[in-house]
C-alpha cells in the first residue's frame, strides 16, 4: 500500500508501457514469426501497465491520498511535475480499466494484421498512446502537459493510419493530424495567455493565483481552452475528424479513441472551469450547455444516417460528449451562482456519464470489433442474423445498446437521469434566459434518448438479427476467449454500474468535492460524509430495487406460463412470406429502417437521392433491368466552415507567396527591414 | 393481509386492463350501429391464446422467445408502481407508504421502463426478417421517439407544479394546486394525451384492428406471434393503456384520489376512477370513429405540437 501511493508506482507503469513499446519494436525486428511474439509481447505489458495504474488510481481514491512529485527536467522551463490526485485519479482510473480491456482483447484481435503490418509498430505506438493518455491526467506543468498531450494525438495518429493499405485510412488521419493540431495551438495559446497572467507554467501557481485577472484575458483563455479541447472531444462543429479517424483505427483502439481519449478533454474542462480559474462566468456555461444539446441531438441524427457500424457508433461518441457537457455546463452555471451544492451534483452527472460512456462504448466498439473479424466488413446492411453464429458477441452488444440507449437499470439510464435532475434545477433558477437554455438542454436530452433507442434497434436488429444478408455474414463464427471475455467484463460493469447508482453516486461527489483544495496531500474522499445524500438518492433513484423486482416479476411470469401452457405444443414454422420465397432482399435494410426519421428530419439532414437506371430497352423504357440508388446526407460544416477557411488560406498564401521574388538582394532587404522593425519595437 | 394487498397492487393492472379494450371495442362498436361482442371478450380472446399450440418462425431467435415475456414483466412492474386507486398503500411491514411497488414511482423510470418494452418489441419485429416486422419496427421507433418528448415534458409539468418526481407524491399535492396553477397543466394534459394516442398505437397514429400491411404499426411487429406469447403481447399492450390512462386521469384530474388507505376514502374513489377511465376510453373510441388515420409523415406534425404544447405549459408554469 505504501508503495502504491508512493511515486516510484508511477515510474514503474512508465516503466512497464516503455518496456512494452520498444520491446514490441525489437521483437518484431528479430524474430520471424509475423509479429505474433511482438503483439503479445506489446499487449501484454500494455495489460500489466494498465492494471498497475487502475489499482494505483482506485488506492487513491480510496485512501484519499494524492502523489505529488517533480522529476528534474530536460530544460529548466520544463521540469516533470506529476500530481495525482482524486479528480485526476478518477480519469487515470477510467484510462485503465478500458485500458486493460482493450489490451486483452488485443491477444487475439492482433491476428488480423499477421503478415500483413507490423505488429512491432503497432505494440509501439499503442504503449506510447496509452502511456501518454495516462500521463495527460497526471501532468502538472503546462508545457510538461503539452509535450505529453501531443505524444498522446501523435501516437493516436500513427494508429489511425496502422492499416495504411487502404486509402481511406490516410485520408482519415490526415485530417485527424490536421485537427489535432488546430487544437494543440489552441490549447497552447491558452497556456501561454495563463502564463502572461500569471507569470508561472505551473499548474500549482495558476490554482493559487490570487491576483485579477482582466475580464478580456479571461474570455481569451476560455475560448482558446474551447477550442482546443474541444476539437479534441468532437464538439460540433468541431467533430469532423472523429467520425473519419474513430473507424478507421483498429477497433480496440477505437474503442480507446471513443471510450477515454475524447474524455481527456473534460477533464481539462473541468480543470479549467473549477480547478485552475474558478469563478467563469455563467454565460460559458449557457455555452457549454448549448454546445452539449446541440451536440447530442445533432450527434444521434447524424448516427441515424450511418449504416457503417464503427462510424454509427463514432457519431455516438459526439451525441455522448455532448450529455457530459450537459451536466458540466450545469455545473458551471450554478458554481457562477454559488449554488455549489448543486454545482456538485451537476458534476457528479458530468464524471458518471464520463465513466459510463466509457465503458458502454468501449463495449459496443470492442463488439463491433468482433463483428468485423467475424464477417471482414463494416457495412451494416452485409450483415444480419449473426445472432446465432456469434451468441455471446450479440449478447454482450445487446447489452452495451442497451445501456447506451439509457434503459434502467443500466448505467446509461442512472447517469442521464442525473444530469436530468441537474437540469430540472436550473429550470427554477431566476433569469429567463437561462430557464430558456435549460429548457432546450431538457428537450434535446429527452429526445436525444427516444433517437439513441431507435439508433440501437437499427444497430443490433440489422447486424445480428433476421437472416444474413450476404455469404461473410452467413461464413461468420464466435470471436476468441480473449476478446468474449473482454466484453463479458465490460457488459458486466455497465449492469453493475447501474445497479449500485447510489454508491457511485456518492463516491462521485467525492471526487468533486475533492477538487479546489490546493493542498494535494489532504484531499477529501467524504464517502462516509455523503451518506445522507446517498439515503436521499436510494430513496428516489432505486435501480436495484427495480432490478430485482423486474426479476423477480420475470421469474414468476415465466415460471407461470411455462405451467399454465405446459401442455401446449410449440411448432418451429415458416415466417409469413405472402408466396414469395424469403431473402435477404425481403428484410428490411438499415438504410429503410432509418429513412423515415431521416425524411421527418430532412431539414436538418438534407437528405439526396440519386437514382440510376438501366432500362431493358432504352427506347421504351418500361421494363427497368438495373437500378442503383444513392442516398447521400448534408455535410454543412465542411462546405459552411472548413471549406471557406480552406479557400481563403489558400488564398492569402498565393498573395504571400508573390514577396518570394527569388532575387537575393530583395531577401536581403527583407531582413535589414525586419530588423529596423524589431530594434524600433524594442526601443519603443 | 399484507401479502394480499401487495398481490392486489402488482394484480390490479393486468386483471383490469383487458376490460379497457373491451369498453373501447363496445362504445365503438355502439357508434357505428352495431352491438359488438361483450365488454369480457378480451379475457375469452387470452383464454383462448393460452390454449393453444404455438408456431414460431425459423429465423427467429431469442430475443423473438423472450421479449413477450420481458415486455409483460415491465408493465406489471410499472403497473404497480402508478397510483390507480390511491396514492398510499401498505406496506409489507404494515406501515403507510406511496403507492410504488419500487421504492420510487419516478415519472423518468417509468417513462424509460416504456421505453425499454418499445426496445424488445421492434426488435422481435425485426427478428423474424418479413418485411412487415421490419417496417412495424422502423415505424414504432420512429413514433416512439418523437413521442418521447410530449411525454416527458408533460410529465415534466406536473412535477415541477409539484415540486416532486415521484408519481404518487405528484397526484397528493396536485389535489390542493390553486386554479391559475391548474391552467398550465391542462395544456399540458393535451400534450399528454396526444403523447397517449401516439403511445398507444391508436387513431390518428396508429390503427389497432387492422392487418393491412400499408397502415400497420404495433400489429406489424405482432404479425409472427402465436398462441401464450400473442397473448402476453397483447395483455401487455392493454395494460400499457391502461397505465396511461390512470396517469392521465391521476395527475392531471388528481381529485378524490384516495390519500388515505382508509374505507371512505377508497369507497369514493374507486367508483371516481372508473368513471374517469370511462371518460378516457369514451374519448378515445369517439376519436376512432370520427377521424380518419393520419398519412404517416402528417403524425409528426401532431407530435411535434404535443411537444410544443407541453414546453408552453412548462413556460406558463415556471414565469408564474
Amino acid at each position: 500500500m505504501v508503495f502504491l501511493l508512493s511515486p516510484a508506482s508511477i515510474l514503474l507503469i512508465i516503466a512497464l508501457f516503455f518496456i512494452g513499446g520498444v520491446g514490441a519494436l525489437f521483437l518484431s525486428r528479430f524474430s520471424k514469426d509475423q509479429g505474433r511474439l511482438a503483439g503479445f509481447w506489446g499487449h501484454g505489458l500494455a495489460l500489466l501497465g494498465s492494471l498497475l495504474a487502475l489499482t494505483v488510481a482506485l488506492a487513491v481514491l480510496f485512501f484519499g491520498q494524492g502523489i505529488v512529485f517533480s522529476l528534474p527536467g530536460v530544460l529548466p522551463i520544463m521540469p516533470f511535475d506529476f500530481r495525482l490526485d482524486g479528480l485526476a485519479a478518477f480519469f487515470l482510473g477510467v484510462i485503465a480499466l478500458i485500458s486493460s480491456v482493450t489490451s486483452l482483447y488485443g491477444f487475439s484481435y492482433q491476428k488480423n494484421f499477421y503478415g500483413e503490418y507490423s505488429l512491432g509498430v503497432f505494440g509501439f505506438f499503442y504503449n506510447a498512446f496509452i502511456l501518454s493518455l495516462m500521463l495527460v491526467t497526471m501532468a502538472n506543468q503546462a508545457l510538461f502537459f503539452l509535450l505529453v498531450w501531443e505524444s498522446m494525438s501523435l501516437a493516436s495518429y500513427f494508429l489511425v493510419v496502422y492499416e495504411h493499405h487502404k486509402e481511406e485510412n490516410i485520408r482519415a488521419g490526415f485530417l485527424y493530424f490536421l485537427m489535432a493540431h488546430f487544437g494543440a495551438v489552441s490549447i497552447a495559446l491558452a497556456f501561454f495567455l495563463a502564463y502572461q497572467v500569471t507569470g508561472s507554467f505551473d499548474f500549482d501557481a495558476w490554482r493559487q493565483f490570487s491576483g485579477t485577472m482582466a475580464p478580456v484575458t479571461q474570455t481569451l483563455i476560455f475560448l482558446f481552452a474551447l477550442l482546443g479541447f474541444g476539437t479534441k472531444a468532437g464538439i460540433i462543429p468541431l467533430h469532423i475528424w472523429l467520425p473519419e479517424a474513430h473507424p478507421a483505427a483498429p477497433s480496440h483502439v477505437s474503442a480507446l479513441m471513443s471510450g477515454v481519449m475524447i474524455k481527456t478533454a473534460i477533464f481539462m474542462f473541468i480543470r479549467f472551469f473549477f480547478d485552475f480559474f474558478p469563478g467563469a462566468e455563467m454565460e460559458w456555461g449557457l455555452v457549454l450547455l448549448v454546445l452539449g444539446a446541440l451536440s447530442s441531438l445533432l450527434g444521434v441524427l447524424y448516427a441515424l444516417a450511418e449504416h457503417d457500424l464503427k462510424r454509427l457508433l463514432a457519431y455516438h461518441s459526439v451525441e455522448n460528449i455532448g450529455i457530459i457537457l450537459l451536466g458540466l455546463g450545469a455545473g458551471v452555471v450554478f458554481f457562477s451562482l454559488h449554488l455549489e451544492t448543486f454545482a456538485l451534483f451537476s458534476l457528479a452527472a458530468a464524471l458518471y456519464h464520463t465513466l459510463n460512456h466509457a465503458i458502454f462504448k468501449a463495449l459496443l466498439f470492442l463488439g463491433a470489433g468482433s463483428v468485423v473479424q467475424a464477417t471482414g466488413t463494416r457495412h451494416m446492411e452485409s450483415y444480419g442474423g449473426l445472432i446465432r453464429l456469434m451468441p455471446f458477441t450479440a449478447f454482450f452488444f445487446l447489452l452495451g445498446s442497451l445501456a447506451i440507449s439509457a434503459f434502467p437499470p443500466f448505467n446509461g439510464f442512472a447517469s442521464e437521469w442525473l444530469t436530468f435532475q441537474a437540469l430540472f434545477v436550473g429550470i427554477t433558477s431566476a433569469s429567463v434566459i437561462v430557464k430558456a437554455v435549460f429548457i432546450f438542454a431538457i428537450g434535446s436530452l429527452a429526445f436525444t434518448g427516444g433517437l439513441a433507442a431507435a439508433c440501437f434497434v437499427k444497430a443490433f436488429g440489422i447486424t445480428f438479427l433476421a437472416r444474413p444478408r450476404s455469404a461473410e455474414a452467413t461464413g461468420a463464427r464466435e470471436v476468441a476467449w480473449p476478446m468474449l471475455s473482454s466484453m463479458g467484463v465490460l457488459a458486466t460493469l455497465t449492469l453493475l454500474l447501474g445497479i449500485f447508482s447510489t454508491v457511485v453516486i456518492s463516491s462521485l461527489v467525492g471526487v468533486v468535492a475533492s477538487i479546489g483544495l490546493t493542498d494535494p496531500l489532504t484531499l477529501r474522499f467524504p464517502f462516509m460524509e455523503f451518506v445522507t445524500a446517498r439515503e436521499q438518492f436510494a430513496h428516489v433513484l432505486s435501480l436495484d430495487t427495480l432490478f430485482f423486482s423486474l426479476a423477480a416479476v420475470l421469474a414468476l411470469v415465466i415460471g407461470g406460463v411455462f405451467w399454465a401452457t405446459r401442455s401446449r405444443k410449440v411448432v418451429v414454422g415458416e415466417t409469413w412470406d405472402c408466396g414469395t420465397p424469403l431473402t435477404p432482399r425481403t428484410e428490411i435494410t438499415a438504410t429503410s429502417f432509418s429513412r423515415s426519421l431521416i425524411t421527418i428530419f430532412r431539414g436538418i439532414l438534407r437528405p439526396t437521392k440519386q437514382t440510376a437506371t438501366v432500362y431493358h430497352d432504352e427506347n421504351m423504357r418500361y421494363f427497368v433491368k438495373s437500378q442503383e440508388v444513392t442516398t447521400h446526407i448534408h455535410d454543412p460544416y465542411r462546405q459552411a466552415l472548413y471549406y471557406p477557411l480552406h479557400t481563403m488560406l489558400l488564398f492569402i498564401s498565393s498573395r504571400t507567396r508573390r514577396i518570394h521574388g527569388g532575387n537575393v538582394n530583395v531577401y536581403i532587404l527583407y531582413i535589414f527591414l525586419t530588423l529596423i522593425g524589431l530594434l524600433v519595437w524594442t526601443t519603443h | 393481509m399484507d401479502i394480499l394487498l401487495f398481490l392486489l397492487q402488482l394484480l390490479t393492472v393486468p386483471v383490469l386492463a383487458p376490460l379497457c379494450i373491451g369498453v373501447i371495442r363496445v362504445l365503438k362498436a355502439r357508434m357505428q350501429n352495431r352491438v359488438g361482442a361483450s365488454v369480457f371478450q378480451p379475457y375469452r380472446d387470452l383464454y383462448k391464446l393460452f390454449h393453444k399450440d404455438e408456431v414460431i418462425s425459423k429465423d427467429a431467435s431469442w430475443v423473438f422467445r423472450f421479449s413477450p415475456y420481458l415486455i409483460f414483466t415491465v408493465m406489471v412492474v410499472i403497473g404497480a408502481s402508478v397510483p390507480v386507486i390511491t396514492t398510499l398503500a401498505p406496506s409489507l411491514s404494515g406501515a403507510l407508504v406511496p403507492v410504488s411497488f419500487l421504492s420510487s414511482g419516478d415519472f423518468i423510470i417509468i417513462i424509460y421502463l416504456f421505453a425499454l418494452a418499445t426496445f424488445f418489441l421492434a426488435l422481435s419485429g425485426m427478428d423474424v426478417g418479413s418485411g412487415f416486422g421490419g417496417f412495424g419496427s422502423s415505424r414504432e421507433m420512429t413514433m416512439a421517439a418523437l413521442a418521447e418528448g410530449g411525454l416527458f415534458f408533460s410529465l415534466l409539468v406536473a412535477s415541477i407544479a409539484a415540486q416532486s418526481g415521484t408519481v404518487s407524491t405528484i397526484v397528493e399535492s396536485l389535489q390542493t394546486i390553486p386554479f391559475q396553477s391548474y391552467l398550465p397543466l391542462l395544456v399540458a394534459f393535451v400534450a399528454f394525451f396526444i403523447a397517449l394516442l401516439a403511445e398507444n398505437s391508436r387513431f390518428p397514429v396508429d390503427n389497432p384492428s387492422t392487418h393491412l400491411e400499408l397502415t400497420m404499426i404495433h400489429e406489424a411487429m405482432l404479425l409472427e406471434y402465436s398462441g401464450k406469447r400473442l397473448a402476453l403481447m397483447e395483455w401487455a399492450s392493454a395494460s400499457k393503456l391502461l397505465i396511461f390512462i390512470a396517469l392521465g386521469a391521476n395527475i392531471f384530474f388528481p381529485w378524490g384520489v384516495a390519500t388515505s388507505f382508509t374505507l371512505g376514502a377508497l369507497a369514493l374513489s374507486v367508483p371516481l376512477f372508473l368513471f374517469k377511465a370511462l371518460v378516457f376510453l369514451f374519448s378515445i373510441a369517439f376519436i376512432e370513429s370520427v377521424m380518419a388515420k393520419f398519412r404517416i409523415f402528417r403524425v409528426p406534425d401532431l407530435l411535434f405540437t404535443s411537444f410544443v404544447l407541453s414546453v408552453i405549459a412548462l413556460a406558463i408554469i415556471i414565469t408564474f
